[in-house]
């Protein structure tokens, strides 16, 4: 059996200020070479789950763990848990004026290689890395060096996550809403990406309203969050089903 | 009505020496029945200058034989002017700019009372020996003039005085650099005249990297003839109190003005510009952007005026204030002033003022940039825009290489 990359133990969060509770309990083992969808309904605490494992500000967690390798993320700073090896795809990227595309992910990069004590990457080696990675999502290389987000499509703003995954080469990356304000060609090429990037050593987990995310990347699990936990976990076919039924049996279903 | 006379301008002016000649005496003389300013003058609302009034300054202090600036200077045309005293031996300068030194009785229209501002007043009276920079006409000078202002020793002033003359089509930029040489509690008042000839091109840049107990008070009066554009980049580093006046006539008709401000202030430091274009002639553009990022209990005030005069038609007018306050404790003063008396005119002015946008932070730090290198990339990318307006690589440079020993920001 291939080793636990992120372990979720009985996680319990809230929004800071409002003491409402969002996750209530939420266990999800992910193992190294795994594809994991989550799907659910509208506020069921979908994408706080990835505010809180990725350590955005404005959630308490009152219960559980969360461990990615071995190590305990919750004490860590977001950019401490990026340099463990966990990424984030935002589902609404954020413009930064100014900061250019390139500048901002060498300094990422050389951040997260001397946390591993590694030697900064020389600028003729990045902007090969650059060249290679934006090539995998059909990257403008004129994007790379605008600054971060700015004027991009929508396609070209999810894009550009997946080219800074390519870039980070994550252990774990948590992908939100990914397909959101896709178009099917763009969301063909996001897919094609992820799949490259996928391997043995990594995992990736959907966050998804979709099935049709599910045909181009093919999940080994599909978890289904309400309420703030996982109500039902199957393979590729659960995707389908809840597409034909909706939400409403599994929530009714717990209730009987 | 009873007049009060204050004795602080008595006591100020007790250890200052007064260059020896009739017309300085005279302006002395009438200082005696000035006062400073207080935050009852609404030019000075903000800006508390007890530092400066309550300081008994010397003027005769002995030059120091170790003055450093190498690290500031970007031209091999300089001046060096320490606390005032132009020291010529320091200086190289070669014969792009037709450069005098004038002492008060060669200067015309030496000063200005009427304004009863004090601070004019005080250099006029006490400056030794002006700079005067020609350009002449048809005359394009690539590489700059600069002056190098340098402040050393304890509690000295420095009376500066700069008059330049771009000549008719003429073209060339000069960068004032004001630094501190082991330097505390020194003040400096500078005032540079310029008059920008007909279709002449004139750029000032203005680095002000002083001590961090110096006390700057500095007043630029700028005259534009016809087709003319006048440029003046104003970046504050450091510096305890620093007060900024720019005034600029603009009596030529299609004219262009641009005034840029990058300010970074940290601990007590106290920043002020006030700036004021008169536009009294048609077919005109002026430009100002000016940009704060504050830190500490460092406080700001930033006040633009442009007047447009009546049947100065077609005059298009933008003026931009933003600021970005790091700590809870830092402060400004934001005021734009418009008045227009034409009605064909294109003016706008915005100001904000904010912290740092805590979604862009999370977003770089979720990609392993740690929260302080984060903050850095956003206050380098919001006053980068300021610096790389100036067009002048060697002074963005330098800008740059300034603020990263100060602040230790990188940009890229």
């Amino acid at each position: 059996m291939s080793k636990a990359l992120l372990d979720i133990k009985n996680l319990h969060a809230e929004i800071e200020d409002e003491g409402k509770a969002i996750l209530k309990g939420l266990n999800l083992t992910v193992n190294a070479g795994e594809i994991h969808a989550i799907m659910g309904p509208n506020g069921a605490g979908k994408s706080t789950l990835a505010s809180v494992v990725s350590g955005k500000d404005g959630y308490e967690v009152t219960q559980g763990t969360v461990e990615m390798d071995g190590q305990d993320l919750l004490d860590l700073d977001p950019d401490e848990r990026a340099k463990e090896g966990l990424f984030l795809a935002f589902q609404y990227p954020v413009e930064i004026p100014g900061v250019s595309n390139i500048n901002f992910l060498r300094t990422a990069l050389n951040e997260i290689k001397e946390y591993r004590k590694e030697d900064p990457i020389s600028a003729k080696d990045f902007m090969a890395l650059v060249r290679e990675k934006s090539k995998l999502v059909e990257l403008d290389s004129k994007l790379a060096s605008r600054s971060v987000n700015e004027g991009f499509s929508g396609g070209e703003k999810k894009r550009n996550e997946i080219f800074q995954m390519a870039m980070l080469d994550p252990k774990v990356a948590i992908l939100d809403e990914t397909d959101s304000g896709l178009d099917i060609d763009a969301l063909r090429i996001v897919a094609a990406g992820v799949n490259k990037l996928k391997n043995e050593n990594n995992a990736v987990i959907l966050i998804t309203h979709y099935q049709r995310l599910l045909d181009y990347i093919v999940p080994d699990y599909v978890h289904v969050l309400a309420d703030g936990k996982i109500v039902k976990t199957g393979d590729k076919t659960l995707a389908l089903e809840l597409e034909e039924k909706g939400y409403d049996w599994l929530t009714e279903e717990k209730t009987v | 009505m009873t007049l009060v006379l204050s004795k602080k301008m008595d006591t100020f002016l007790s250890e200052l020496t007064v260059p020896s000649n009739e017309i300085q005496s005279n302006i002395i003389e009438q200082l005696k029945g000035m006062d400073f300013p207080t935050s009852r003058d609404e030019y000075w609302k903000y800006t508390r200058v007890g530092k400066i009034s309550n300081t008994k300054f010397s003027n005769t202090t002995a030059p120091s034989n170790e003055i450093d600036v190498a690290a500031h200077l970007v031209s091999d045309n300089y001046i060096v002017i320490e606390n005032g005293t132009i020291r010529t031996e320091l200086s190289q300068t070669n014969s792009d700019f037709a450069i005098n030194y004038k002492d008060a009785t060669e200067v015309n229209h030496l000063v200005n009372l009427d304004n009863n501002n004090v601070f004019t007043a005080i250099n006029s009276g006490l400056f030794k020996e002006a700079i005067s920079i020609s350009i002449s006409a048809n005359q394009a000078i690539e590489k700059p003039l600069q002056l190098v202002f340098v402040s050393t020793g304890e509690s000295n002033i420095a009376n500066n005085r700069i008059l330049v003359e771009a000549g008719k089509s003429s073209s060339a930029s000069v960068i004032i650099s004001n630094i501190s040489n082991k330097a505390n509690n020194c003040f400096n008042n500078t005032i540079i005249e310029a008059s920008v000839a007909e279709n002449a091109h004139l750029t000032l840049h203005k680095i002000q990297n002083e001590s961090a107990t110096n006390l700057s008070v500095s007043t630029e009066q700028v005259r534009q003839a016809k087709n003319s554009t006048f440029k003046i980049n104003t970046f504050t580093l450091t510096g305890l109190l620093v007060r900024n006046n720019i005034n600029i006539a603009v009596e030529g008709e299609n004219c262009e003005t641009y005034m840029n401000g990058a300010i970074v202030s940290a601990g007590k430091q106290h920043v002020d510009n006030h700036t004021f274009v008169d536009h009294q002639v048609p077919n005109c553009y002026s430009n100002e952007n000016y940009k704060y990022v504050m830190d500490d209990q460092s406080t700001g005030v930033f006040n633009g005026r442009v007047i447009v005069q009546k049947d100065a038609q077609v005059i298009n007018a933008y003026q931009n204030n933003g600021n970005i306050l790091l700590s809870d404790n830092a402060s400004i003063n934001s005021k734009p002033e418009l008045e227009i008396y034409a009605d064909d005119v294109k003016c706008s002015h915005g100001s904000t003022t904010g912290q740092l946008d805590e979604m862009a932070l999370f977003y770089l730090q979720a990609r392993g940039i740690s929260r302080e290198n984060a903050k850095k990339l956003l206050v380098s990318a919001f006053i980068g825009e300021v610096i790389s307006a100036t067009n002048d690589d060697t002074v963005i440079e330098l800008i740059q290489q300034l603020l990263s020993n100060e602040y230790g920001w990188e940009f890229a």
